[in-house]
């Protein structure tokens, strides 16, 4: 029963730590090509999850829902990237910060304007209703596992976009050398456009996937958003590779820090002691694994040569 | 006296007469506003040291300030409920006592969270910074003894000796002495020899550290004052509103802290001050036309970030000499 109990945690933390793959990777891209810190990016994760929740609920079809939650969020990203994100990539760090945290209270303020504060739901698609066996008894839901899937497939999507396509060659470029791929005749505006819709829509996409666990609400993107910058700090900021390692070891330590740690401090002290002792340290344990990550590599586990 | 000096000196006397006259009206309410934008300037004064003298910036000092409003909290509360704190030790009631362990506490955390995210510099110190923040707001909410989720109540303001600090116009007047204590040692501090190095860590570390004075340690210094700051700015709050919780402890209060530095002006003696008139006043004047004051507050931040830079003071008293 405990080797079940195990699998199913370790499971949840893979899936946690996809869906935070989802979100670094964006994030991880616009760093890397345009040099931005975008706080809004947990918004468009919000963005994503309510276009899903609202076209679901209008037309009953999940799979309707997460391409509308794809569109709207490469939409939102590109709208901002053109009206707001553009006037920001010569600006320094502080500015940016700024701007975004701008953008985060006018789109939650308009999430909640158009929504409502209260929470909407959405349905775990028909198709991936149901549970799987696990070695070792117990079950597990096809719905996670497909998040899973759904998260590697994406992993090597962004690995052959980057490193076999053209327009991946432009973004590596516009890594190196913007003014050099400019002088070489590549639109860099419309390149930069592109990169922060297709960050934009990754968001969003994670917003869908886990709108059907979670109940769709106004700032449910911002924890995410936070934890996704522990990803990249512990993965180095503009590395894909990174945001993929560092987000499966931040799901996966967060989510077995809270299932383990309740119990081995219970070898230790009273069972009733040790759950809220174990609790509060396992919602410290990812910060504390960054921060001796960090004591060893500053620049995190897969630091971009810039 | 340059333009600077009569602006702030104009500032000042708004800041003390708005008070004076309400409370002389029997309009109460309005000197409570009033001390929300003295404690609220102090919070920022605080990180305006690490932020505008440092050009450090902090996306997690809300972590202090929630931590001063805690201390004051569970101080109280132990006070109130008489049971000793730990090893004997009683709580407390008596304000300048809190106000001490709130700025140790401020100081002894902010220690190792600088050593750590000055290790690093631009955008990692600013999601660092951040994650740490988060990391107490966490803490915070799963640790039951304090309230957890739904923080604590102070039954009764604490205690100042020889004021009556249950009246809004007293307290309001302790606050402000703490407020203009804290920018003469802002002026103080950055007209001294460890100002000097501090800007100049903020210009060019490199250039710092060949005259052999080490950059890392001037601004952990920096860091670590200006989180001390901030946290007694949190006791204030938390004795202000008489209570605590998470919210003082949340990202979006941290953001809010940068928004005032940079609504009043970066690295300004009374840019804290001015941003917290601003503000406050936008949250009082908007938020009565609308529920969805966030929202045009929004707005009026991005145009201000992308077409007004400088802030209130530098639109009133032109560009300042340091930047």
């Amino acid at each position: 029963m405990f080797t079940a109990l195990l699998i199913e945690q370790l499971l949840n933390g893979l899936q946690l730590g996809v869906m935070l793959f989802l979100m670094a990777a964006g994030l991880t891209l616009i760093f890397g090509v345009m040099g931005l810190i975008n706080l809004a990016h947990g918004s468009l994760y919000m963005v994503g999850a309510f276009a899903c929740a609202t076209i679901a609920a209008a037309t009953g079809s999940f799979w309707l829902g997460l391409v509308a939650s794809l569109a709207a969020a490469a939409g939102v990203g590109a709208l901002i990237e053109v009206a707001v994100i553009r006037r920001l990539y010569d600006r320094d760090h502080l500015d940016q910060v700024l701007a975004t945290f701008a953008l985060i209270l006018i789109l939650s303020e308009g999430a909640r304007w158009l929504f409502g504060s209260f929470p909407l739901y959405l349905d775990i698609p028909r198709q991936l209703q149901g549970a799987v066996p696990l070695p070792g008894g117990g079950q597990y839901q096809l719905y996670r596992l497909a998040i899973i899937a759904v998260g590697f497939l994406v992993a090597i999507g962004l690995y052959l976009l980057i490193s076999k396509t053209r327009l991946g060659m432009r973004i590596r470029a516009g890594e190196s050398d913007r003014e050099m791929i400019a002088a070489l005749g590549v639109d860099i505006s419309t390149l930069y456009t592109v990169v922060f819709a297709l960050g934009a829509a990754l968001a969003g996409l994670a917003g869908a996937l886990v709108g059907a666990l979670q109940s769709v609400q106004v700032g449910m993107g911002e924890p995410v958003l936070i934890l996704a910058f522990v990803v990249i700090v512990i993965g180095g900021i503009g590395s894909i590779k990174g945001a993929l390692v560092g987000a499966v070891i931040v799901g996966v330590v967060d989510t077995m820090g809270r299932f383990l740690l309740p119990s081995l401090l219970a070898l230790t002290m009273p069972a009733a002691q040790a759950t809220t002792i174990g609790a509060a340290l396992a919602s410290m344990l990812i910060y504390v694994v960054m921060a001796l990550i960090l004591a060893f590599r500053p620049s995190g586990l897969f630091a971009a040569e810039t | 006296m340059n333009r600077e000096s009569a602006v702030n000196l104009l500032l000042a006397l708004l800041l003390i007469g708005v008070p004076l006259i309400a409370a002389g009206m029997g309009e109460p309410f309005y000197v409570t506003l009033a001390t929300r934008v003295v404690v609220l300037a102090l919070a920022a004064a605080g990180l305006n040291l690490a932020l505008g003298l440092g050009g450090l910036l902090s996306f997690g000092h809300v972590a202090f300030f929630g931590l001063g409003g805690y201390v004051a909290g569970i101080l109280a509360t132990h006070a109130f409920n008489a049971e000793p704190l730990f090893a004997g030790i009683p709580g407390t009631t008596f304000m300048p006592l809190i106000w001490l362990v709130a700025v140790a506490v401020a100081g002894l955390v902010a220690l190792p969270i600088g050593a750590i995210s000055l290790r690093t510099t631009g955008v990692y110190f600013i999601m660092i910074t951040l994650a740490f923040a988060q990391m107490i707001y966490y803490f915070a909410i799963s640790w039951p003894a304090y309230g957890g989720e739904d923080g604590l109540s102070i039954y009764v303001r604490n205690a100042f000796p020889g004021v009556n600090t249950a009246k809004p116009l007293p307290y309001f007047l302790v606050c402000l002495a703490v407020l203009m204590a804290t920018l003469l040692l802002f002026r103080l501090v950055e007209g001294s020899r460890f100002g000097s190095a501090l800007q100049a860590a903020r210009q060019n570390g490199t250039r710092l550290a060949a005259v052999g004075i080490p950059p890392f340690k001037i601004r952990l210094a920096a860091f670590t004052l200006s989180a001390m700051i901030t946290g007694l700015a949190g006791a204030l709050y938390a004795d202000l509103n008489r209570f605590v919780g998470p919210s003082m402890l949340s990202w979006q209060m941290s953001g809010e802290l940068i928004v005032l530095i940079i609504l009043g002006g970066k690295g300004r003696l009374f840019g804290p001050v001015a941003g917290a008139m601003i503000f406050v006043c936008l949250e009082y004047v908007l938020g009565g036309i609308t529920e969805r004051w966030q929202f045009f507050l929004g707005l009026i931040l991005l145009v201000i970030v992308l077409f007004a830079r400088g802030g209130l003071l530098g639109l009133l008293s032109g560009k300042a000499r340091h930047v």
